[in-house]
């Protein structure tokens, strides 16, 4: 072999260098959904204001909506309370909370002291429903179209900058 | 110190006389068993460090009843890897799919191992053909292997 | 005031090390000897600043001094005054100025155990760290300050994690760092060999005793890493392929390559360029090691706590660091010349084999390591490469290792005769076989894996048994105990080393078939039998640690109704953190580990109690042990440290014109 096998261990470090400082960008304990642009998995939940009344995901087709999972144990999900009501207002869209591993006592409380963005809240008690969504930190966020394909799937508290860059405009795109 | 021996082996005695044998953790060990050497393979999404089997995260604990759930129902370990994959994706699983994108990761070592061996081949051809002028004389004294006598 | 005496002092610190690092190395260039003279004193003052901050640190850790940030975010003053001490490097800024004085002991090493070498090459030696030192220091002193003030003091501080305070925790990163650091002395004198030029092959006897004390502190460091997870983490795992862990095994594998390799260059002079890289490769590692630890880019239990800021830097510093360091073996490797021929069949091909499989290990463990990071940079989706993947690619790598050394050692250098060495080995070819069924047959049941694992055990005894035999046996002419102490200190290390892999391989192999465990609910008075012993959880009470309270159960060990011992396995929560903790309860012994933990209490009073008998598991740390005394052996060799005679002519040494520069190389009187 020439002399340039002995540049080959520069070379190899240059691509690994390469590879790293890409890496300092991106957050290695994001867990991406699978579930993107398919259909959101069937639930038939009670709604968290009224036991009696059931939720089914089939009575959103048709509708572009919003899912966000929250807890009355989760500090995280008071952060994004004030932008959401902020959203609620103006989104123009359904605004479903998904009451993650809670009782009803506790979620209708958290409501009531920070406020309920919601137009309804469902009752997730055992937790089955958001393993289906594929929830593991909660609050997570998602939008689903009119034909119950699930869009976009964000992980942590909404801020306003979220909002405005990655929902809003999809939404727009989703012809709402 | 012979006091407190004695004492000891008195209470035990006592204890052993009403000790009951302690019963098994779960209602079906094989069950568990088997869950477990499932989990085990699999990643915690909140305590990403460990395993579903060892973490006591509260989503974990879900996850391995669900697990067992579907094991009673009669699933086998590929189903159950499914279900996982479905709503957490690859990242899940912590013997990572043989697929397109892990192709590198899978051979890597063994193509990695055959390059080695290969290079080491070319590496002694292509000093045997070298003339001897290339090379430094043997220090003679070197060639003995230390302290053997042959 | 103490602070900013410690912040002075690193200051100063750099300066010395800028200073290092170029007039030495300008002095060694142009023959300028009073600036090469100045390499051994800067590394002293050097030394004495770096140390005067770690000891002002540590002071302020022992006075609880919360007007530190470092210290309130790590230390309390309810903690052990020990715990408070291994606060110092419980944290990632700590961390850093323990690596630090770690480099300042062994650039002082060097200077002061250097008499052999000529000054040119120690100058630029020491040249080389002192720019490694002004790295850090500067890493520290813009991104990571320990002695940063923490303003409005609080009363009291966070608390070192619970998972840090145990003794083993107390040794094991200052052990780890002293081998990762001991890498840049190799390091140091291969960037010095090329750029000097130094076509010789003196470099390599000069390098060989730092890189295996090196390697002895990294295998003890990550021994007692590994046994510190046993016995803390509640269900006797001790080895994860976690990121960190490998971070550090990387390093060893090129190492223990490099140990390898340095025997080759030294008596023959061959693999010169090779060495050289390895010897780059391996510090390389340690740095990369630093680097992946806290800049955030891996996921990984041992993780500092991250800032964007403090990744670059340090990447920064590995591409002038590592990168720099390639561009010149780029360049002046081709140089460096063939050495001695040898043949394909040969103890050189043989080190060249062992060379290549573990190179392949190590490059194995860093792809499987970074993978998710690079299929996630190239958008490729996010997976998880985890303990599946590492012993499906690493174990069989390790065969064919553990055939070759049981071969190389009796192969001659030069010119090898297979047959000869076959005819030699079938004595231990068989017996190892037959003991590897043997041990399995008596083990209860005989499994492939566990068969592979006890005949690679029992391969390398045997064979070291045989040529201990043929060494000190009755073919050896000279009296019996003329022959124990002819045998050098190198080779008696590279055995007893090797020993310790037969030892560890043999834990490996029973631990990992032939644990038993069993997983009850135990109310007290109930009882549950492994392997033959019969535990009876005789009470339960709680206890208040310095700064934990804890449930403490008590359990009774018997076996054939002979009291064996008493274990007291706890769950502790500690107060200032809130955090729970397993405190497992073992009985350590040479032939199995009794080892109990506690899980979850249930209602009605019961516990659920987790019983393990792990068959011979200490083996897997004496055999590390027995590996790092080994490499301590082989590096203390006074051969190392005497002085070169520097007249022609002794009884058995031969000068030797060096054909390429046309300087006289004195070889040395022993092998």
């Amino acid at each position: 072999m020439t002399r340039w096998r002995f540049a080959l261990p520069l070379l190899l470090f240059g691509l690994l260098v390469l590879a790293l400082a890409r890496g300092l960008r991106l957050d290695p304990h994001e867990v991406p959904s699978p579930l993107i642009d398919k259909p959101a998995p069937p639930f038939a939940l009670a709604r968290l204001d009224d036991a009696a009344r059931t939720m089914r995901r089939d009575d959103l087709l048709g509708k572009v909506w919003v899912l966000n999972v929250w807890a009355s144990w989760c500090e995280a999900c008071r952060e994004e309370q004030p932008s959401l009501l902020v959203f609620a207002r103006s989104a123009g869209v359904p605004l479903i909370g998904l009451n993650y591993k809670d009782t009803r006592a506790q979620g209708s409380a958290w409501l009531e002291r920070f406020g309920n963005p919601f137009d309804a809240s469902l009752f997730d008690a055992t937790g089955q429903v958001g393993i289906d969504f594929g929830v593991y930190g909660v609050p997570e966020t998602f939008v689903i179209d009119k034909r119950g394909l699930i869009r976009l799937k964000l992980v942590g508290p909404l801020t306003a900058e979220a909002i405005e860059t990655r929902i809003r405009p999809l939404l727009k795109a989703l012809d709402v | 110190m012979s006091r407190a021996c004695v004492a000891w082996l008195l209470a035990l005695c006592a204890v052993a006389a009403v000790a009951k044998d302690a019963p098994p953790a779960t209602a079906d060990p094989v069950l568990e068993a088997r869950m477990l050497s499932i989990a085990a393979e699999l990643r915690c999404l909140v305590c990403q460090n460990q395993t579903l089997a060892d973490s006591d995260a509260s989503l974990a604990q879900d996850l391995r009843e669900q697990i067992r759930a579907q094991l009673r129902d009669g699933a086998d370990a590929a189903q159950v890897r499914r279900f996982m994959t479905d709503r957490y994706g690859d990242f899940v699983l912590y013997r990572p799919p043989l697929q397109a994108s892990t192709l590198a990761l899978w051979l890597g070592p063994g193509l990695l191992l055959a390059g080695g061996l290969t290079m080491l081949g070319s590496v002694l051809r292509r000093r045997a053909r070298l003339s001897d002028a290339h090379f430094e004389p043997d220090r003679s004294e070197v060639l003995e292997v230390e302290g053997a006598t042959r | 005031m103490i602070p900013e005496l410690g912040q002075t002092a690193l200051l100063l610190a750099l300066a010395v090390a800028l200073i290092q690092g170029t007039l030495p190395l300008l002095g060694a260039a142009r023959g300028h000897e009073a600036w090469m003279r100045l390499a051994r004193p800067a590394a002293q003052a050097q030394c004495a600043l770096v140390t005067l901050a770690f000891v002002l640190l540590a002071g302020s850790f022992v006075r609880n001094d919360f007007s530190l940030l470092y210290v309130a975010l790590h230390s309390n003053t309810s903690l052990p005054l020990a715990y408070r001490l291994a606060g110092v490097w419980g944290g990632h800024e700590g961390s850093l100025l323990l690596w630090l004085t770690m480099l300042c002991g062994w650039m002082l090493a060097l200077a002061h155990f250097s008499r052999q070498i000529p000054l040119p090459v120690l100058a630029r030696t020491l040249a080389v760290m002192g720019w490694i030192a002004a790295g850090f220091l500067l890493f520290m002193l813009a991104t990571s300050n320990p002695f940063e003030r923490l303003v409005p003091v609080p009363p009291d501080g966070n608390d070192l994690n619970p998972l840090l305070q145990d003794p083993g925790m107390v040794i094991h990163p200052p052990l780890l760092y002293m081998g990762y650091v001991g890498f840049s002395v190799a390091f140091a004198f291969a960037v010095a060999a090329l750029i000097g030029g130094d076509l010789g092959t003196q470099w390599a006897r000069w390098m060989r005793p730092w890189t295996s004390a090196a390697w002895s502190f990294l295998t003890l460091g990550i021994l007692l890493g590994s046994a510190w997870a046993y016995s803390v983490l509640g269900w006797g795992g001790w080895w994860f392929w976690d990121p960190v862990e490998n971070a550090s095994f990387m390093p060893w594998l090129a190492g223990t390559a490099l140990i390898h390799s340095l025997a080759v260059t030294e008596k023959r002079g061959a693999f010169k360029s090779w060495t050289v890289l390895l010897a780059i490769v391996a510090f390389s590692l340690s740095l990369l090691g630093t680097f992946l630890v806290r800049s955030g880019v891996l996921s990984s239990v041992h993780a500092f706590a991250t800032d964007p800021k403090r990744g670059l830097f340090i990447l920064v510093f590995l591409v002038v660091v590592i990168g720099g360091s390639l561009l010149l073996y780029a360049w002046r490797a081709p140089k460096l010349g063939l050495g001695a021929r040898f043949d394909a069949v040969s103890r050189e091909s043989m080190l060249l084999l062992n060379n290549v499989l573990f190179v392949v290990a190590m490059a194995s463990v860093l792809l499987g390591t970074l993978y998710p990071l690079l299929l996630d940079a190239l958008g490729l989706g996010k997976i998880s490469v985890g303990p599946p993947y590492f012993d499906a690619v690493f174990v069989p790598l390790m065969a064919p290792v553990a055939f070759l050394m049981g071969v190389g050692p009796l192969a001659r250098w030069k010119r090898a005769e297979l047959p000869a060495i076959a005819l030699r080995l079938r004595w231990a070819a068989a017996v190892s076989v037959v003991a590897a069924l043997g041990a399995g047959w008596l083990a209860g049941r005989i499994t492939v894996a566990a068969s592979l694992g006890l005949w690679m055990s029992a391969w390398i005894a045997a064979s070291i048994a045989t040529d201990l035999w043929q060494r000190l046996g009755p073919a050896n002419p000279a009296p019996p105990r003329a022959r124990l102490r002819a045998l050098p200190r190198p080779v008696l290390g590279m055995l007893l080393a090797h020993l310790g892999v037969a030892a560890f391989a043999f834990g490996v192999s029973m631990v990992k078939t032939y644990e038993t465990e069993r997983d009850v609910q135990m109310m007290v008075g109930d009882s549950t039998e492994v392997a033959g012993h019969v535990f009876t959880l005789q009470g339960l009470q709680r206890v208040a640690g310095p700064n934990y309270d804890a449930v403490q159960a008590l359990i009774a060990v018997t076996r054939e109704a002979r009291p064996v011992t008493l274990l007291r396995p706890e769950k502790r929560v500690y107060r200032v953190q809130g955090t729970p903790m397993t405190e497992a309860a073992i009985d350590h012994g040479l032939t199995r580990d009794l080892y109990v933990s506690l899980g979850e209490p249930l209602a009605g009073g019961a516990w659920i109690v987790r019983v393990y008998c792990k068959p011979f598991v200490n083996w897997i740390w004496g055999g590390c042990l027995m590996m790092a005394l080994g490499g301590a052996l082989a590096a203390s060799d006074r051969r190392y440290r005497a002085k070169q005679p520097r007249t022609a002519a002794t009884a058995d040494a031969h000068a030797l014109p060096d054909a390429a520069c046309g300087t006289v190389h004195i070889a040395g009187a022993a092998p």
